[in-house]
């Protein structure tokens, strides 16, 4: 083992050799390792600066409460009411179909359940909570807790549900909120909505949906890396959304549905001074807390085949022709026109020719009325008078006038949906219909006929501003936002547009012949007659036109459906009008007989309380 | 470079009085300085990684305590006693190393651990310190650089117990182990001609096992392991999070007790194998060029020590226990900042755990006998 001195010098320098190549090897490395943490740190700092903050830092959405609908006296029409839900989030479920049977253990999961819950998983993403039970009562709520440790991934969520105490009495006019979906996603300004489930789908919930949703606040929370919040940061508080006062009366609503019976049909009544809308009523109706939580196919079904068609707003989507109720107003754009004066008589035989046709255009009497006036030609509705006044009037100075009461124009009312109805004119038919304007086509308008088409909304809109001697207020439906209920008054109120005048003298003759509709010895109203308010109205009949090709034939139903629909149009008191109705009821035969009651119940119940 | 070659004996020549009681403990001061230094470093961080927690520097400081212990204990025996028991050592730690795969094997899993009632040892640990004395030895016996049949008898001697701890699994010790005999070879003059021959014959062996001798499955975890990213949610995890921890560290640093990686829980293991990235995402590259400078100083203390000694065993027994602490700064940092495949290899000296810290503390205490029981040789 002893080594010579010579190869004991030759080992130590070979060693030192290596042991330099190791040193400067040692330091290269360890230069590398410098260059990677330089690229990490300096080069690459802002990177993940913001993949550590976006570790750290998350933001919560803090939804705002919906605000409350009333109607003009406190009653609360949509609400929001507190409820448990059991909710399953697929992700984090290990055995979704297990889980699902041993929840069916403790709470009962009906197989509708199953089916929306299958339905909306597919709709959802992975990680979002699916309903699987809704409504949960608080013993059902106790039993999921106690087993609560066995499934991952379920929750029980509390929330505010959205709920119309009234359900279909006022579905028509507040609407219902229902889940957000993909294509409302799309509009929405999606920050704002994070946090909230629901939107304004109809009604006074869509058209004010900016209004009733409120702020959404946030939460900025530092969590861990189990997502467990640590602290909030910031917090910025929602604002909930406001409420709304609507001028609709529900008493009145409701009076006016009882009044309905077993009738199809709708109703309007406006308060003439500001517009604003006092009771709006589709019938039948239908219940909107069923679309809250989404409803399921079967019941939409029901709802959508439905005969009497439930889910149709006939009040601002329902076009009718509006027959004799249209009547005064051509009366009046007579006078107003200078085309005749309200004196002048015209002889109806039964019928009447245009100069050089041979076609007669009959009345609704055979024998006719006779030599008749202005009054009482409204009062007897006389079809041979209209139909010679159309023709003197022509059809663009028809059209000019009943332009000017709204017809054939959406009335801007707050609630979406509205349809436009149609007041045909020269351009509108040469632009849809490529064809010339007929004469004959302008004496139907005359008695509300033929392209004329008028919602019930446009009808008691006319009405009010006739009732209000040509001061045109927009409807409204909405009275007051929470932030002015400070004040008694309402306060969105449309801006009034008044009518061009020719004579007060016309508005009063037009007036005063509506009131013998319901006070002469031959009104067409006769019945409404009363001691207690005097009521200026107008009966109608439309004829129904459509009657399906495919449907079997049932004497019964088809003569129900074949029958005219009954329309009537009224304010009263004619002094100081306070309220301006039309109603219409499908098929329902003859507006003096079947709608005028119903118009009759919804004044009474407004002007005597009753 | 040239510090390596002081004027012998310059040092020496005018002992301090407590120069004088470092000799006679047989103590290097500025070693000692290096590591003391180095631990209380390890001591700072590791307070704030572990939440604050008293206990955990409490619990080191015992650990540290112990490991300056056994250094010391080992610096008082010569280098020619340490010599004479390595052949024993290596045919004690090979036998403990088959006694814990039987046990392992009983015990169906992984087993590092032999449990002796008082004392959990584990024979890896062993391992690595008795294969470099062993390789040494061997290779001191005879003159220099070794012939090729020398060469072939120390790479079984290597082998057999790198392959036993890569059965355990212990990829880290394995690494370590066969690291410490390969670098003794090196030190001890390895042709070039040799080291190049088992590159270019390692890259087709290895291109051929892909090709042919691997499942997709097995293929599947090599790419993994070699690029954690590829798997996000598993073992890719720990190196982006330990990423986002250093660099958004930047030059300064977030300041101590301040890094948000690792007090919510981001970072994994952020007291063990990734204290490294609380470090950096508290002190930033500042702290980290004093950490690395604290490393190297030590690293080149030990190399020239190695340079400084008077006969063969010492001086490659001395510097491959050197690179050896190299390679686990080397492997854990490159690991942690995603520069190297995710090898469970602790930040010598500052993880926080024990069983390696005294293994690193007897390397250096016989570095530090290396040092203290030279005799004075006319050159």
């Amino acid at each position: 083992m002893y080594v010579t001195l010579k190869d004991y010098l030759r080992e130590s320098r070979l060693f030192q050799s290596r042991a330099l190549i190791a040193a400067v090897l040692v330091v290269l490395v360890l230069a590398v390792l410098l260059t990677r943490l330089v690229v990490l740190q300096i080069v690459n700092h802002q990177h993940f600066t913001t993949l550590s903050q976006d570790n750290r830092v998350k933001v919560l959405p803090l939804p705002p409460t919906r605000g409350l609908i009333h109607d003009r006296n406190g009653l609360i029409l949509a609400q929001n009411l507190p409820t448990f839900s059991l909710e399953v989030i697929p992700e984090r479920v290990n055995d979704l179909a297990n889980t699902l049977q041993e929840l069916g253990k403790i709470v009962t999961i009906s197989e509708s359940d199953y089916k929306r819950f299958e339905q909306l998983r597919h709709q959802r993403r992975r990680f979002d909570s699916i309903p699987i039970r809704v409504r949960l009562d608080p013993e059902e709520v106790a039993r999921l807790t106690a087993n609560r440790h066995r499934f991952p991934g379920v929750e029980i969520e509390a929330k505010l549900l959205r709920h119309y105490p009234l359900e279909d009495k006022t579905a028509h006019v507040v609407g219902y909120v229902g889940r957000i979906n993909e294509q409302e996603l799309q509009t929405i300004d999606a920050s704002s909505y994070s946090g909230t489930s629901h939107i304004g789908k109809t009604g006074v919930e869509k058209y004010y949906e900016d209004t009733l949703h409120g702020k959404v606040g946030l939460q900025q929370v530092e969590v861990n890396a189990l997502g467990r919040i640590i602290r909030v940061l910031h917090s910025e508080p929602p604002v909930p959304g406001q409420n709304l006062r609507l001028s609709l009366d529900a008493g009145l609503q409701n009076a006016a549905i009882e009044a309905f019976g077993e009738e199809k049909g709708a109703a309007v009544a406006i308060d003439p001074r500001n517009g604003t809308i006092l009771a709006l009523v589709s019938h039948p109706g239908f219940d909107p807390n069923l679309f809250v939580e989404g409803i399921s196919a079967k019941e939409y079904a029901a709802l959508q085949q439905s005969e009497s068609k439930p889910l149709f707003n006939r009040a601002i989507r329902g076009q009718y022709p509006p027959g004799s109720t249209i009547k005064p107003f051509i009366g009046l754009a007579g006078l107003e026109t200078g085309t005749m004066s309200a004196s002048q008589k015209n002889y109806c035989p039964g019928f009447f020719q245009l100069p050089g046709h041979s076609h007669k255009y009959r009345d609704w009497r055979k024998g006719g009325h006779g030599g008749v006036n202005l009054e009482e030609a409204i009062t007897q509705s006389c079809d041979v008078y209209f139909y010679a006044l159309a023709h003197q009037m022509g059809i663009d100075r028809l059209h000019n006038f009943l332009s000017r009461f709204g017809f054939g124009q959406r009335t801007g009312v707050d609630i979406t949906g509205e349809r436009r109805g149609l007041l045909p004119s020269r351009e509108w038919k040469r632009e849809t219909r490529r064809q010339a304007w007929y004469p004959g086509e302008t004496l139907i308008v005359g008695i509300g006929q033929g392209y004329l088409l008028a919602t019930p909304l446009q009808l008691a809109h006319a009405t009010a501003t006739l009732a209000a001697r040509g001061m045109n207020y927009p409807p409204r439906v909405v009275e007051s936002i929470s932030s002015d209920y400070a004040s008694d008054a309402p306060s969105n109120i449309g801006k009034p547009n008044s009518l061009q005048q020719h004579g007060p003298g016309n508005w009063s003759k037009v007036i005063e012949s509506m009131a013998q509709v319901v006070e002469g010895q031959r009104g067409t109203a006769r019945s409404l007659k009363n001691d207690n308010y005097r009521i200026a109205g107008k009966t109608g009949t439309a004829q129904v036109f459509t009657v399906k090709q495919d449907e079997e034939y049932d004497e019964d139903k088809v003569e129900k459906k074949m029958r005219d629909h009954a329309l009537f149009i009224a304010f009263a008191p004619i002094e100081e009008p306070r309220i301006a109705v039309s109603v219409i009821v499908e098929n329902g035969g003859h507006g003096g007989s079947v709608a005028a009651p119903i118009a009759k119940r919804i004044m009474d119940y407004h002007l005597l309380g009753q | 470079m040239n510090r390596f070659y002081p004027p012998s004996g310059l040092r020496e020549s005018n002992p301090t009085k407590a120069e004088g009681l470092l000799a006679g403990l047989h103590l290097d001061l500025p070693l000692l300085t290096g590591l003391i230094l180095l631990c209380l470093y390890g001591l700072f961080v590791l307070y704030s990684a572990s939440g604050q927690d008293a206990g955990h520097i409490e619990r080191q400081l015992i650990r540290l305590a112990l490991a300056f212990i056994v250094m010391i204990v080992v610096a008082q025996i010569p280098p020619a006693q340490i010599r004479r028991w390595s052949p024993r050592l290596y045919a004690i730690s090979l036998l403990l190393l088959v006694v814990v795969l039987v046990i392992g094997h009983v015990g169906k899993g992984a087993q590092r651990w032999l449990d002796l009632g008082f004392f959990r040892f584990q024979p890896a640990e062993l391992a690595k310190l008795a294969v470099p004395m062993m390789i040494t030895w061997f290779l001191a016996e005879r003159s220099l650089p070794p012939s090729w049949r020398r060469i072939a008898i120390a790479g079984v001697m290597i082998l057999a117990p790198v392959l036993m701890i890569a059965k355990q699994p212990d990829l880290g010790t394995a690494l370590l182990v066969a690291s410490a005999g390969i670098f003794a070879l090196f030190l001890a003059g390895l042709s070039w001609r040799f080291m190049a021959g088992m590159i270019i014959t390692a890259v087709p062996a290895g291109w051929a096992l892909w090709e042919w001798g691997m499942r997709d499955y097995q293929r599947g975890r090599v790419l993994t392991f070699l690029d954690p990213e590829r798997d996000p949610l598993g073992s890719g995890y720990h190196i982006i999070q330990s990423k986002i921890a250093i660099g958004s560290g930047g030059l300064y640093g977030k300041g101590w007790l301040n890094g948000t990686q690792s007090h919510l829980e981001f970072l994994p293991e952020r007291t063990t194998d990734f204290i490294f990235a609380v470090l950096a995402e508290e002190f930033g590259l500042t702290g980290i060029v004093l950490l690395l400078a604290l490393y190297l100083f030590i690293i080149l203390r030990g190399l020239y020590i190695s340079t400084q000694a008077q006969d063969t065993f010492n001086r490659l027994l001395g510097g491959s226990l050197t690179l050896v602490f190299f390679v686990y700064l080397f492997v854990n940092t490159g690991m942690v900042s995603g520069l190297l495949p995710v090898v469970g290899v602790p930040l010598p000296l500052v993880s926080y755990g024990g069983t390696s810290l005294v293994t690193i503390m007897a390397g250096f205490g016989i570095l530090m006998s290396i040092h203290t029981h030279r005799k004075l040789l006319p050159t």
